[in-house]
């Protein structure tokens, strides 16, 4: 399966900045009318699935418990044997391979980390190297290395058991293990199911940069549609026996639910749901007069006064945001900014999702969050006018993307009927 | 742990940075928990042994200026003691050997697919085993096979099977089945499954069971003189039907604290075998 997965120059989408000396990027994986019928049970748990997942892209199964998206992901590995279709991974059929050669080459992680209580971390996380047949020596640079990328210091956690570890401690090593044989594809069954929401948001986070680095093809099943739009390229909307409601991006399943059991899912509030997917980076920042605090009084008042602004930005000595000035502050400030000006309390990164400059912007009295940078340093001013303009451009954009879309399908199918 | 990539600076994070200090906190506390509980077992250890040695020196001392008559004389001259002990202790290594060799290959066997139908009719079996008298299945190996050691053995094994067999049906089953998919799902063959996970999550009830099968084959063993494979209760019997308190008392001394004895080597095998990292939870 290494050697057919997906080959950079075949596969644009990963293509990218990293370094090439990892060859083992994602696989397509192809579900051809899969089915499970369970004996006894006149109607099948899962009908007829055909979908298709792009090399390098991340697709979000997501659905209502018992619909069949659990029993779906575990066809890919053969946990669950299908009674009909076929599967296609990097373009080989491997419905009939030997099932455990296959889940060698595949990542499984499941809630609650399915870690062994009685294997330490790293005797976990070389479960599959070893299995494969890695050299000792490899196996134990791959642990260290698997550890330092899920973010857990390898010399303090290498010798832990399971048990000794927080929650999230354990998805952590979980995802490590998955990906410790550096499969082409990784299924992930609720992975984040079992932990606190702080630690889910961040788990979350780091499943983002980790994709962003590896490009795997990553199956991945919730029944949190919050979580399927902050991770999914693609989602899956499925309803009973995982019939597919609809297979698209979060902005379109957002903007243009297919039917009502996709809206009824999406939920109330798709509008702010859809400022998740819209990174503060991709609106217009505006600049704000600034001065640190270093410059003298004078140069402070006279700044304040050229700007015309009623409000000047004082920064420490990193650059980092530190207080708001009025006009009036300075009046009063009588020779010592010590105690005049607003601290500010509440920032966003350029990283960080409209969402959450929309709430610092709510909290703020004065209706704007300074966006700051890797290190904290200020870089803009987000208000609620950007914001706004920002959002109705984006579902204005959204709207007429779907609408498009929709025309492409139309006219494709047409052109079908045609020929 | 790296930082947050995305979301908001300020409170959020600080928050998360407490949330996994806490974790942290709670990790290190959990550790500690353990060393102080295997530091309690290695006093308990410590305390029977020590009992052991101040009966048995006891008992000892009373031999050395107790009156004994020919008749008892001649039960314990010529190294009679020795050669019944040692007789009692190969009884019990045997039959727990071939106890163990017959019930957890059988309990393993029992909890795959297709036999896992037949777990029933062999538990029944294994009841019926231990709830016939001892004493009574022995006459009848004694009448089929004829007085030797060979009917006693398994009188002795017949008695203590079920303990191991169902204790290895229940630790193989009370495995999370979750956790077993998960061994599947990362690519473990069925034989690497129970190989690396089943079977040392089951040791230490496993292991319980296999502590008192060898208890009560050294309670069994003693009725081991009657179909004539010998043992302590030679002493035993000769002291009874002699009337000869010395002889019995020594006969029954020596049972009880070889009991004693086997019960704390194999506590001390459950320490040591139990794999690590379940001492805490709910394992």
């Amino acid at each position: 399966m290494s050697e057919t997965s997906g080959t950079p120059s075949e596969q644009p989408r990963t293509v990218g900045d990293r370094s090439a000396e990892r060859a083992a990027t994602g696989a397509t994986i192809r579900l051809e009318s899969l089915t499970k019928r369970y004996p006894g049970s006149s109607d099948p748990a899962v009908d007829s699935v055909d979908m298709e997942i792009n090399a390098g892209e991340l697709v979000v199964l997501v659905g209502p418990s018992g619909c069949g998206k659990s029993t779906t992901l575990k066809m890919i590995n053969r946990l669950i044997e299908p009674t009909g279709g076929r599967i296609r991974i990097g373009g080989e059929d491997v419905t009939h391979m030997d099932p455990v050669k296959l889940r060698r080459k595949i990542g499984y992680a499941i809630q609650s980390s399915g870690l062994f209580p009685h294997m330490t971390v790293a005797q976990n996380i070389g479960l599959v190297p070893k299995m494969i047949g890695w050299p000792k020596a490899r196996i134990a640079a791959r642990i260290e290395e698997m550890l330092d990328l899920v973010g857990l210091d390898a010399g303090e956690f290498r010798g832990r058991y399971p048990r000794q570890l927080s929650g999230g401690q354990q998805q952590r090593v979980g995802v490590a293990r998955a990906l410790a044989a550096d499969p082409p594809v990784l299924l992930m069954d609720e992975p984040f199911g079992a932990v606190d929401p702080i630690t889910r948001d961040h788990l979350q986070d780091e499943l983002i940069r980790l994709q962003h680095e590896l490009h795997k093809t990553i199956v991945f099943v919730t029944h949190d549609f919050d979580e399927a739009i902050k991770l999914g390229d693609r989602i899956a909307v499925l309803r009973e026996r995982s019939h597919i409601a609809q297979f698209d991006t979060p902005e379109a399943i957002l903007t243009n639910p297919a039917d009502d059991f996709v809206s009824g899912f999406v939920g109330a509030g798709a509008a702010l749901k859809r400022l998740n997917l819209t990174r503060v980076r991709d609106v217009e920042i505006t600049d704000y007069p600034t001065v640190t605090v270093d410059d003298s009084l004078q140069e402070i008042v006279s700044r304040v006064r050229s700007s015309g602004t009623n409000e000047i930005l004082l920064l420490d000595r990193q650059g980092r945001p530190y207080k708001w000035l009025r006009r009036g502050d300075l009046m009063r400030a009588r020779g010592s900014l010590a105690r005049a000006g607003t601290p500010v309390h509440d920032t966003v990164t350029r990283d960080g999702t409209l969402r959450d400059a929309l709430e610092a912007v709510l909290i703020d009295n004065a209706g704007r969050v300074v966006v700051t940078g890797r290190r904290g340093e200020y870089t803009g001013v987000v208000d609620m006018a950007t914001l706004m303009n920002s959002v109705q451009e984006m579902l204005e954009a959204d709207r007429l993307d779907a609408m498009e879309h929709q025309h492409d399908l139309e006219g494709a199918a047409g052109g079908e009927g045609e020929a | 742990m790296r930082a947050p990539e995305s979301g908001r600076g300020g409170a959020s994070g600080l928050g998360v940075e407490a949330g996994r200090e806490a974790a942290i906190d709670e990790g290190l506390a959990v550790a500690d928990a353990m060393s102080r509980a295997a530091g309690l077992g290695w006093r308990k250890l410590t305390f029977l042994p020590a009992v052991l040695v101040v009966g048995l020196l006891c008992t000892w001392l009373w031999f050395r200026h107790a009156d004994l008559d020919p008749l008892s004389e001649n039960a314990l001259s010529n190294g009679q003691v020795w050669k019944a002990l040692r007789q009692h202790i190969e009884l019990t290594v045997i039959s727990t050997f071939f106890v163990l060799v017959i019930a957890i290959p059988l309990g393993i066997l029992l909890t795959r697919g297709a036999f896992r139908r037949a777990a029933p009719v062999a538990m029944t079996f294994a009841n019926m085993g231990q709830a016939t008298p001892a004493i009574g299945l022995l006459a009848l190996l004694v009448i089929w096979l004829g007085i030797g050691r060979k009917a006693a053995l398994i009188g002795i094994i017949a008695y203590a099977v079920l303990p191991v067999l169902s204790n290895t049906i229940a630790g193989l089953k009370a495995n999370d089945p979750t956790l077993l998919e998960a061994a599947r799902g990362i690519g473990m063959s069925p034989l690497g499954v129970l190989g690396r996970v089943e079977l040392p999550l089951a040791v230490p009830l496993i292991l319980a069971g296999v502590r008192t099968a060898l208890v009560l084959n050294v309670g069994t063993a003693t009725l081991a003189t009657f179909g004539g494979g010998g043992g302590l209760g030679v002493l035993i019997t000769t002291g009874i039907t002699n009337q000869r308190m010395p002889v019995l008392v020594l006969g029954s001394i020596l049972t009880v604290a070889l009991a004693l004895l086997v019960d704390w080597l194999a506590s001390l095998a459950e320490l040591l075998l139990s794999p690590r990292g379940l001492e805490t939870g709910s394992g």
